[in-house]
Parts: structure tokens; sequence; C-alpha cells
């Protein structure tokens, strides 16, 4: 067991040897944007050549090339360090460990790495482009990913870790967008009562929608789920009087700041922490609320797995005989999974709400759902940092696709890269299901408590290898 | 007296005497249906504490369905299940576990993604980890295979080590009685004799009751005080495990070729 296993020296190279090597990548970098980028030309009105600092772009960019480097070292390690860990043929124990393995400590780094990009993106933005309002594209980009990455983990809830395939997810994040949508237009409640507010009707529509369902498993649940997102939609277009039908709900209250509005007066947000007023400062603020919505979702998960009732779905999907024969009333198992990924499907409507100030039933088809799931089952069932990084390439993806205009130098002017974004996207999915078909993160990480394992794997374990 | 001799006396006496007392376990005229198929009719059966007792039988006999109607699913269409002087005809699976019966089912069914240390907490779920330190040392001295494999994931253990880790799993709730249906299927002979030698210790060394379904009659019947014989959903035998072993019939039908008679002669060669 111990012979298997590589030194720290090759293949895993410890964290400060990977910043250091990112940090050389990153001057490298810099030293070719010196001459190349960081200088543009522009005509000025004397017909002279000006020279127009590019600084921003030249930070952003070796920024990229860092993270980028960092990040590919991190998956070089860790493949390397599972490839070390793979037993062989003869060798029928899997790693047991005293100590967490290379691949491990390693996905430990990735995870603040992850969250410390995803907290200076908006610094990165402005940084980059120049400017809070020339940012608007990439924390707006961030808001979208932010919120696949909070419903794919919703959805992780029940598909991931209890295993029952959802296909009506969407139903649960239109519930609570109009959930906030009529609380605020009607009674005037402010985002921070209707938001548990919302997660509470998204949770009791999750157990209504649990119920019936509770005998069914795989495909026929499947077929139960999909239906219920469709009523629930169809609902929404024809009971007019309540939704407004297929025209939607218009002119929901915009987020505020804590009750501080972001307005241009003299009692809104720039005024009263003493900035130029600019309309990018909601978008970042909503950046940050779908962030900490996002986390918290995230913070749930992970402490529930560890809890009897997260120990429970995850036996619920492995084996539901079982665990009735163990004493787990499956019922509730399965009601706490629908009402707890509602919940969180219900809170990212209402920032879906709030951000949008204007919602109709269009926006809550299947293709959500069929997203939404596509991100969970692509990024690993049951992996939170899989659905992560599935989601920002699902939304991500699709809109760099959008940037690919020297394309056109190659394929003439008539070509447009956007029209063929579908059909990567399509390919690349394709690709996936042929080289990963169990997702990007399919390894599950044993829920117990690391310091109460290595107690067992010490005392235990080394006695039985002798 | 020969020995062998004594042994039968000892046995009977046993028998006679776990009758005496009032049984742990008792089924009464139960018929369980799927659909409108009997698989089980008017099945009676005992288990007194202490004891062990087993029942076998020939494929599709109901072996399986009688330990699953005793545990709620499917329900018995009539008749009535005891446990320690409770019905639990009517309640449903979960609520029987409670009730300190706990189960290894047919064909296992470890918890496969899950380590074997959380399918072993899994296990003591009914005491939410209160006994946990202690059940595990005992069980990982029952079985030391499991000792060694904590950490690995149970879909990645052989057969013999996920039945030993489903015996473990069910033990670990501290249960009354231990039904094992089918411990010995699709494992090597000396696997099947660690498995089955370490039920005997349970039941010599804790007192477990244990009830089994077997089809390895031979083994089985060996290691019970009683055993009963389910022929088409219906007890068509009972007695002392030696009694059964002596039996004519048992002997023609379960022990020798392993196979009921009819069966085995209607059987083309090499099937």
């Amino acid at each position: 067991m111990q012979a298997s296993r590589t030194g720290p020296s090759d293949g895993a190279a410890s964290f400060p040897d990977i910043l250091r090597d990112a940090g050389l990548y990153a001057l490298v970098a810099l030293g070719l944007c010196i001459p190349i980028v960081s200088f543009r030309t522009e005509l000025s009105q004397n017909s002279a050549l000006d020279l127009v600092p590019r600084w921003g772009l030249v930070a952003g960019l070796c920024a990229a090339v860092f993270v980028v480097r960092v990040l590919q070292r991190l998956v070089l390690a860790r493949r390397d360090a599972r490839k070390a860990l793979t037993p062989s043929a003869h060798q029928a124990t899997e790693a047991v460990h005293g100590e967490p393995n290379a691949g491990q400590r390693v996905s430990r780094l990735a995870v603040p790495v992850f969250v410390g990009f995803a907290l200076g993106l908006p610094l990165i933005a402005v940084l980059a482009t120049g400017g809070l309002s020339q940012s608007r594209y990439w924390i707006d980009l961030g808001i979208l990913i932010l919120t696949y990455v909070m419903l794919g983990w919703g959805l992780n809830i029940v598909v991931g870790l209890a295993g029952l395939l959802d296909l009506g997810y969407v139903a649960f994040y239109a519930v609570g967008a109009y959930a906030y949508a009529l609380l605020s237009t009607t009674f005037g409640l402010s985002f921070w009562v209707c938001l548990p507010l919302a997660g509470l009707f998204a949770a009791l529509w999750g157990m209504l929608l649990g119920f019936p369902v509770l005998r069914l498993r795989g495909d026929y649940l499947a077929i139960v789920t999909l239906a219920f997102g469709e009523i629930i939609r169809l609902v929404l277009i024809n009971w007019v009087d309540l939704t407004g039908g297929a025209a939607g709900i218009s002119s929901i209250p915009r987020a505020t700041f804590f009750g501080i509005p972001f307005t241009a007066g003299d009692d809104g947000f720039a005024a009263r922490f003493g900035l130029t007023f600019d309309s990018m400062h909601r978008n970042v603020f909503l950046y940050y609320l779908i962030l900490a919505l996002a986390l918290l979702t995230n913070a749930v998960t992970l402490r529930l797995r560890r809890l009897p009732i997260g120990r429970a779905w995850e036996a619920l999907r492995e084996d539901e005989i079982a665990c009735r024969s163990l004493g787990i009333n499956t019922t509730t198992t399965k009601l706490t999974a629908f009402a707890l990924g509602a919940m969180f499907g219900g809170f990212a409507g209402s920032f879906f709400a709030v951000r949008q100030g204007f919602i109709s039933p269009e926006s809550f088809n299947f293709l959500e759902s069929a997203i939404i799931l596509a991100i969970v089952v692509l990024g690993g069932m049951g992996s939170q940092v899989g659905v992560a990084v599935a989601a920002i390439a699902m939304v991500g993806g699709p809109e760099m696709l959008r940037n690919l205009g020297f394309l056109k130098a190659i394929f003439g002017e008539g070509f447009d890269p956007s029209e063929y974004r579908l059909l990567l996207f399509g390919l690349a999915m394709v690709a996936m299901m042929v080289w990963r078909p169990r997702g990007l993160i399919s390894v599950r990480v044993p829920s117990v408590a690391l310091k109460e394992r290595r107690a067992i794997a010490g005392s235990l374990v080394r006695e039985g290898h002798g | 007296m020969s020995v062998a001799g004594i042994n039968v006396l000892v046995e009977e006496t046993r028998a006679r005497q776990a009758a005496a007392r009032a049984p742990l376990l008792s089924v009464r005229g139960v018929s369980a249906y799927y659909g409108s198929v009997a698989a089980l009719r008017e099945v009676d059966l005992e288990v007194a504490e202490g004891e062990i007792v087993t029942l076998i039988g020939a494929n599709g006999a109901g072996k399986s369905t009688l330990m699953m109607t005793i545990f709620g699913s499917p329900r018995a269409r009539s008749g009535s299940i005891t446990f320690a002087g409770r019905d639990i005809t009517r309640l449903q699976t979960h609520e029987i576990a409670r009730l300190n019966i706990a189960q290894s089912p047919e064909g296992r069914r470890v918890f496969p993604r899950m380590s074997v240390y959380e399918n072993l907490q899994m296990g003591a779920t009914l005491h939410a980890g209160r006994y946990f330190a202690e059940d595990l040392e005992r069980v990982c001295t029952l079985f030391p295979r499991l000792k060694e494999r904590l950490n690995q994931r149970a879909g990645t253990m052989s057969g013999g080590e996920q039945q030993m880790l489903a015996i473990a799993r069910a033990l670990m709730s501290r249960p009354k009685l231990l039904l094992l249906d089918e411990p010995s299927l699709g494992l090597a002979p000396l696997v099947v004799k660690q498995i089955f030698g370490a039920i005997r210790d349970l039941n010599t060394r804790d007192g477990m009751t244990i009830f089994l379904v077997e089809q390895n009659a031979y083994h089985a019947l060996k290691l019970a005080h009683r055993g009963y014989v389910l022929v088409n959903g219906r007890i068509t035998l009972s007695g002392p495990s030696r009694a059964l072993l002596d039996d004519p019939s048992i002997k023609a039908a379960y022990l020798e070729g392993g196979h009921p008679v009819p069966d085995a002669a209607g059987q083309p060669a090499g099937a």
C-alpha cells in the first residue's frame, strides 16, 4: 500500500512551487504584453499618433495566464496523484490512507482558488476592461453562471445525493420567482422578507410534487416530474388574474442595498457611500448576492451530507430496500430531499426576479430544466466542485463562442460563429459522454469527518495489514 | 448411548425448551400474494429467543418472500406476525426495523458507492451512533476482513466481503433478531465456512437469535437448532435440525445433489 504511493517529489508538486511556476508564466506574459498589447496608437485631433496605455488589459491578461497555469498544474497534479494511487489489478484493496493523498490535498486547494476567483471577479473584470461600465458584460456573465451554479447545487440535492431524477426542477425556480414578484408588487414586501418566503413556497411545492411520486423511481419519476414542470408553466400562462398570463409580471421592485436603493438621488447608494453614481453598482451587488446564495447552498449541502439526513439521502440513492430495512423512513427522506432542493430553486428564482425586474412563463420552459440537469449530470452526480465546473462550461462556454469574431478572418465575412454555438456545444457534450461518461468529477468523497476516519484508519487498518 | 445420540437428545431438549418459552417471532397462518399469485400459503413458523432457526427450500419456494413478508413488504394478506409480543403484520418496513429486527437481505444490498465505514454507520442509524465505536469494534472482531477495508468502497469488495458487510451492517443496529437471507449465495466454500462460523459464534457467544433462510440445506441444518422446509409456499416439514438431516425425503430432495429429485431428474445434463 505504502509502496504504491509516490513521494511528493514526483507528480504532486507543493502549492508554493505551483504558485512560483505560475508567477513565472505571468511574468513572461507581461514581457510579451508590453511590446504587443500595452499601448494602442490612435490618431489624435492634430493627426499625430497618440499612445494610449492599456495597463488594465495587460494586468487582466497576466492574471488570466496566472490563473490558468495554476489550474492546469492543479489538474495535472491531481491526475498524477490519482494515477499513482490507482491500485494494480493484483491489489484488491483501494488505497486506505491515514493521511489525505495528494489528489485530496490538491482538491482542497482548488476550492479556495475557485472561491477566491469568484470573490475577485468584479475587481478583475474592472481592471481588465478599464472601467466599471465596460465590465458590465463580464459581471453579468458571472451572475448568469452563478445562478446556474446555485440551481445546479440545489438540484444536486435531489438528483445527485438522493438519486431522484427530477426533470421539472425549473418549476421551483418559477415558484420562487413568482412568489417574489407577487409578494413584492402586491404587498410591497422587501426582497429580504420575500426571499425566505419564496424558499418556503418552493419547498411546499417540492413536497406537493414529492407526495404523489413517492413510489416512483427512475424513468417513471422522470416523466412525472417533467409533467409537473409543464403543469406549473401552463398554470402560470393561464391563470391570468394572478400571474398576468403570458405577459408576465413587470416592474418588480429592483434590488436595494439592504434598504438603500441604487439610484442617482440623494438617498441612493452612491450618495450615501460617497461614490459617483454608476448603474453598475447594482450589478456588482447582485453578483455578490448570488455568490452568497450559491455559497449558502453549498455550505448547507456539505453540512447535511455529514448529518444523518444527508447520509440517508445517499443510502437512498444506493439502495432503497436496504435503506428501509435499516429503519430509515424513506418517505420523509425523499420529501426532505425534494423540499430542500426546491427551496434553493426558489431562492434562485426570487434572485432571478429581482435581477430581471420582469418575469414571464417563457423563462421557465423545459430547456431550463434540461440545462440544470445537464449541469448536475456533467459535473458528476453528487460532486459540488464538478457541478460548479460544469455550470461554468455549460453557461460560460456558449457565451465564449460569441467572441470568436476572429474566425471571420479565416472563413470570410459571412461567417457568424455564434450560429455554430449550439453545434460546438453538442459536440462537446458528445465528447464528454465518450471520455468522461460518469461526469467531470465522478469520485465520491466519503462524508465521514477526516479526523474520525483517520483515527479508525490509523488504529485498525495498520493493525490489519501488519 | 453414542455421542451422536446424545447430541440428538441435547438438541431435542433445547428445541423443547425453546418451544416452551414464548417465541420471539411467530408467524401464524400467513399467506402472501404477488398480484393474484400465491407466494406463501398458511405458513406457520416460530423462532424462540437464543435459537438459530433455518428455513430451507428450493428456488422459488417462497423463502425470500417469507423473509420480506416478516419485514412488511409484501404485506401478509392473511394471518399474523408477532415479534416480542407485538403484532407487526400491518407495520411498515422501517417501523419493523425500529423494533430491533435486522436483516441481511437477499443479494446483500450493501451501499456500493459508500465506504465500508459509512455502510456500518448507516447500520447504526437507529441508535444515532450512540454505541457506534463499541459496535464497530465488535463487528471488526467478528469479521477481521472488514477491519482492513473500512475506507474501501463497498461495491469494490468481493462477494464474500460484501456478505460479511451486510451481516455486520445488520448487527450495528443491535438487533434482538437477525434475519439472514441466503448468506452463502454465490460464495466459495471456504468463505461460506467462515461466514457460517461467524453466525455460530454470534449465537453461542452473544446469544443472538437468528433466522436463516438458505438453499444450502446441509450447511444450514448443520448450523441451526431447528429447521423448516418450504415447498411451493407451504411448510411441509419442521423439526430439530438433526432429525431433518436424517430424514430420507430431505436427504433425497436437498442433500444429495443439492436439488429436489424431480428437478434433478428433469434437468438436462450440464444445465
